[in-house]
């Protein structure tokens, strides 16, 4: 349940935090509980400068998360959650959770866009989301025409750290709502996954679930066991969920390929008689072939000769 | 903010608030996990903030399988109301910038939760030992200036050892000498907060009672190019040994730990 950040020379310079490795080398090493980061925010706080301030308000500005609509332009006074109360939400964070909700869930009725959140940061670096490609990274929120009380979020994006909290705000706002069921779909690399078991028995893609106190209904798969822990947006969703009692579910996919995968999609597979989307997905095999469709449009676009 | 698990605000006026601060080898965060668990203290709320990164995990204090399916995040209370006990856990890293505001805000709901006093399990790197610091026990307190007079006959009946001032600088022979905690974290932050007095305005952070603990100077070990922090527990409890990455015992802490409920928890 910690995390270890980077090491700084901080104010320490002449000693810093340095190791010699096996090989006789010095390098700095990483201190588990990150603290080096906190001395030189100290020093620099100390030397900031108008300048530096001006910087960082800029650098802060750039980083901010703004929702929009893109067919009027136009941004969204309050949270998008607030314009459209909804009953069901639906969010699939990561490139195989996209995939599977588009091909299962957004296949099977008719969806209208009702905001785009536009963010910058060292990962995902889209400034103009007027124009976005399909092999872009996006967060596009839509209701279900039939019934505008489902609300569905698709991000590939990543959302860093320092925005995760202003991304739930823009979205869910500052007040709880209470009735509603929040559903996150997302992807971790197996090798994040913790366990006594030997590796070898590990099938994986495997499908694990994580809910809040509020969410009664049995999960679709077993639950994450300790000590694995969640991180990013899913987790700072969830922590959300947890804090105002809203009742939500994350399900979670240890694959051994982080990129559009069909084995990896289909492993959400199990997720499709749950309470959250029964009646959302039509038919099935349709969606299946949908999604291999979307595999081989994407593997050709990733073909290291084009 | 705090938000608490169930409808009602429980009231907090008179208890010793315990936290850790992230700090080297993690062993203020390892510390409050016994004590959480040792003394089965119930979650009573949320500190709820966009200073910590955001994670999630099921409930680290697991006994049974009905309460194993808890949902824990980064930053939690928990308290024992027959000890006048609260205690606050992180289990992140502050976001980068955050860590002053993170302070203030925790502060200010303490002094407005009129909690008594405040403890905080913290650590520091062991290569910024002296000479005569290396001789001594691991262990150092500091005490705001409100506090002092309370506990000193205790403490001093406990032997603990004052926090030693250092040079400032430690590159100029004749710099200043003042508190340094380095690996700390927020631990200084938290002390400077708690020790400022201003005289003639009303500030809310005024003169608030804390307590630091450097409860294990860490003995840190180069391997491999890692630095490898020695934590020195006892743990005689599962869920806690789970959380620990590199256990070595040591009677320090299972000693320091009653010692220090007894005397800011009464």
């Amino acid at each position: 349940m910690r995390r270890a950040g980077t090491s700084r020379s901080g104010r320490d310079a002449g000693a810093g935090t340095m190791a010699a490795t096996f090989f006789g080398e010095v390098v700095k090493a990483p201190c588990r509980a990150g603290t080096e980061d906190e001395e030189e925010e100290e020093e620099e706080g100390k030397r900031e400068t108008a300048e530096d301030r001006e910087v960082r308000r800029q650098l802060a500005r750039k980083r901010e998360v703004r929702l929009f609509r893109r067919q009027t332009k136009t941004s969204l006074e309050v949270s998008l959650l607030e314009k459209y109360p909804c009953s069901k939400f639906i969010i699939a964070i990561g490139n195989n959770a996209v995939a599977f909700l588009s091909s299962f869930v957004m296949s099977s009725g008719v969806w209208e866009e009702v905001g785009c959140a536009n963010l910058w940061n060292e990962w995902c670096r889209t400034t103009d989301t007027t124009h976005l490609s399909p092999a872009e990274a996006f967060c596009v929120f839509y209701h279900l025409k039939s019934s505008p009380s489902v609300v569905l979020c698709q991000c590939s994006c990543y959302v860093a750290e320092d925005q995760q909290y202003q991304w739930l705000e823009k979205v869910f706002g500052s007040c709880a709502r209470k009735n509603m069921q929040v559903t996150i779909l997302t992807c971790r690399h197996v090798t994040d996954y913790k366990t006594s078991e030997s590796t070898s028995s590990l099938h994986s893609p495997f499908l694990k679930a994580l809910k809040t106190q509020n969410f009664k209904e049995p999960p679709c798969c077993s639950l994450l066991e300790q000590p694995n822990i969640v991180h990013d947006l899913p987790a700072a969703v969830l922590s959300y969920c947890q804090v105002w009692r809203i009742p939500a579910v994350l399900y979670l996919c240890y694959t051994d390929v982080m990129k559009l995968d069909l084995i990896t999609v289909e492993a959400f597979k199990p997720i499709l008689s749950s309470r959250s989307l029964k009646g959302l997905v039509k038919n099935i095999p349709q969606s299946t072939e949908i999604l291999k469709k979307l595999m081989t449009t994407n593997e050709i676009q990733s073909n290291i000769y084009t | 903010m705090f938000v608490p698990c169930g409808e009602s605000v429980p009231d907090l006026a008179g208890y010793t608030f315990l936290m850790p601060a992230v700090s080297v080898g993690n062993v203020g965060q390892l510390a409050m996990d016994l004590i959480i668990s040792t003394l089965n203290m119930c979650k009573i709320g949320y500190f709820y903030t966009d200073c910590l990164v955001p994670m999630v995990g099921n409930n680290p204090y697991a006994t049974a399988e009905e309460n194993s399916t808890e949902l824990s995040i980064n930053a939690e209370i928990y308290a024992l109301p027959s000890k006048k006990l609260v205690a606050l856990q992180l289990r992140s890293i502050f976001i980068k910038y955050k860590s002053k505001p993170f302070c203030e805000k925790l502060l200010s709901w303490v002094k407005s939760s009129n909690c008594a006093k405040v403890i905080v399990l913290s650590s520091s790197h062991s290569y910024h030992r002296n000479d005569l610091q290396l001789r001594s026990t691991p262990f150092r307190y500091l005490l705001t200036p409100c506090v002092q007079k309370s506990v000193q006959t205790k403490i001093m009946s406990l032997n603990w050892e004052e926090m030693e001032k250092s040079p400032c600088i430690p590159e100029i022979d004749d710099s200043e000498f003042c508190i340094r905690i380095p690996g700390g974290g927020i631990t200084k932050t938290l002390y400077d907060e708690g020790c400022s007095f201003v005289p003639y305005q009303r500030s809310v952070l005024k003169n608030v009672p804390c307590a630091l603990l450097l409860l294990s100077r860490v003995f840190c070990m180069y391997l491999l190019g890692l630095t490898q922090c020695c934590v020195s527990l006892l743990f005689p409890f599962q869920s806690a040994c789970r959380l620990l990455k590199s256990p070595v015992i040591t009677v320090a802490l299972y000693v320091v730990l009653p010692s220090v409920l007894s005397v800011f928890a009464s």
